[in-house]
């Protein structure tokens, strides 16, 4: 899906070689300031490499409208940001911003139970706590039924149980649904048990673990 | 309407007991800023003084590039002092756009009010061309200052939105929407503002002027009337040709925020 040729981003990556497989679940793993999150964004196109290329379908990404590859590419970010309004606004923002219908009181309510959140959809998001808001984040990225799903680590110090249950929802979607997931964890256990790939970035070098193919 | 009454040096000299007055109050409060006050006052009193003889010779001697010419001096001289008011770096793109609407959103307006409202002939007449445009020009200057700001104090408080929208997919349109819309609304709020306390809180400046110098009440007010409406276009236009412009200067080629 995404293959990685001599790229560089400043001085925090390089990254010689890296294949992303279709279908797969692939983690990136490494200490804090390793360059995981940097690496994800940009497969998103948030950023750009500095040096060298990454083709994406065999099309250098360079070449590819950004705002269609990010509508293919859905990120849940380190620290997802609430937009004014209600719950039901969160979540039809993303399909605003897709310029897709915007979602029935039902099959938002579906959305919220499957992430888990028992709320009213005309609540205040500002009043939800880190790990709820955490998670009408990710039914926000899932409603837009992207391809690929990047899943960073969430910032805020949640605990690592909510963090667990956010990564066996997004897994147990992806499989259904037959998706490609790239995702970043701390949890080495939850990267052993959940992942097809493991890659361990070490001071802005990749290294595989597990079952990648370069 | 009686006859103007001409107000000879001496006259005038006479309103300098507004100058020593205050001179005598700070004096006496040992606030220190006589030297301020004698220097404003004198520079104005200069500066009019040499606008004046400069408008007689123009008013006498009407000539398209003169006109166009001082026109091209206050539009430059607007977009220098947005540039020199705001407070903080503006990068070189955003620059343009500032220097593009300005003279963009204020020229429009003007051709149109002078040639279809107004209908002045011949069309560089400066006794309208000159005093019109200062309004125009001046008020939008006051407006794009105003937005200029606002839109960068958005753009900064609000980047980690901007920045959400973007992953979400959006274009950068749509991710600076709210910034854009909440900019345009303060941007134009003080015009509005003026115009619904006009003729009530206050006579504006230029019907003032034109009562004091003999033209009838009614006539002072239809130009009143049509020149709000004037800058009310202009602020507006050029405002929001600066946001339409100026929103995709905080992007690169790839969609993505610069540091700004
Ligand atoms: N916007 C930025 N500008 C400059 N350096 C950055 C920026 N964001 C992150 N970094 C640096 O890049 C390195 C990798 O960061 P990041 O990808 O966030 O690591 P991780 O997600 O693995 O914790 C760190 O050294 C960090 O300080
Ligand atoms: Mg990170």
């Amino acid at each position: 899906m995404f293959q990685f040729i001599d790229v560089q981003y400043k001085d925090i990556l390089d990254v010689p070689s890296l294949l992303i497989e279709k279908g797969k679940i692939t983690t990136l793993v490494g200490t804090s300031g390793s360059g995981k999150t940097t690496l994800l964004r940009m497969l998103n196109k948030m950023l750009s490499p500095t040096q060298g290329r990454i083709m994406f379908k065999a099309h250098d990404l360079e070449t590819l409208n950004t705002v269609t590859h990010r509508r293919q590419v859905t990120m849940l970010s380190q620290n997802p940001v609430m937009f004014d309004g209600s719950i039901r606004d969160n979540l039809n923002i993303g399909l605003k911003f897709h310029e897709k219908n915007v979602g029935s009181d039902e099959m938002l309510l579906s959305m919220l139970e499957r992430v888990k959140l028992k709320k009213a959809l005309d609540t205040s998001p500002h009043v939800l706590s880190g790990g709820e808001k955490q998670r009408l984040a990710l039914g926000r990225v899932l409603l837009l039924n992207s391809e690929i799903v990047l899943l960073d680590e969430p910032s805020a110090a949640l605990d690592d149980e909510t963090e667990e249950t956010i990564i066996k929802m997004v897994v147990e979607y992806v499989r259904i649904e037959n998706k490609t997931l790239v995702m970043v964890t701390h949890s080495k256990t939850m990267a052993e048990k959940q992942s097809d790939i493991i890659i361990e970035i070490s001071e802005g070098r990749c290294r595989s673990i597990r079952g990648c193919t370069k | 309407m009686n006859g103007v009454i001409d107000l000879t040096v001496f006259q005038v000299a006479l309103a300098y007991v507004f100058v020593l007055m205050v001179l005598v109050i700070m004096r006496f409060l040992g606030i220190k800023r006589e030297k301020e006050l004698i220097i404003s006052s004198v520079r104005m009193t200069l500066q009019l003084v040499l606008v004046g003889y400069l408008l007689v010779y123009i008013f006498d001697n009407p000539n398209p590039f003169v006109t166009v010419g001082i026109i091209f001096v206050m539009e430059a001289f607007a977009v220098h002092t947005v540039f020199k008011k705001y407070q903080g770096k503006l990068s070189r793109p955003l620059k343009k756009v500032i220097a593009f609407s300005i003279s963009m959103g204020t020229l429009s307006c003007l051709v149109y009010f002078l040639l279809i409202v107004i209908r002045i002939s011949p069309w560089y007449q400066p006794q309208y061309f000159i005093p019109i445009a200062g309004m125009f020009i001046g008020n939008s200057m006051t407006g794009i200052s105003l937005g200029v700001k606002l839109l960068l104090d958005g753009m900064i408080t609000q980047r980690a939105l901007v920045e959400e929208a973007l992953i979400l997919g959006a274009t950068p349109q749509a991710a600076t929407k709210s910034i854009i819309n909440n900019t345009f609304d303060a941007a134009i709020l003080p015009t509005m503002y003026s115009m619904v306390g006009m003729g009530i809180v206050f006579l504006p400046g230029m019907m003032t002027g034109q009562i004091l110098s003999g033209t009838s009440p009614t006539t002072a007010i239809a130009y009143q009337i049509a020149i709000m409406l004037g800058i009310l276009g202009a602020v507006a236009l050029t405002v929001i040709l600066m946001l339409q412009l100026g929103y995709r200067t905080f992007f690169n080629k790839d969609e993505q925020l610069q540091s700004f």
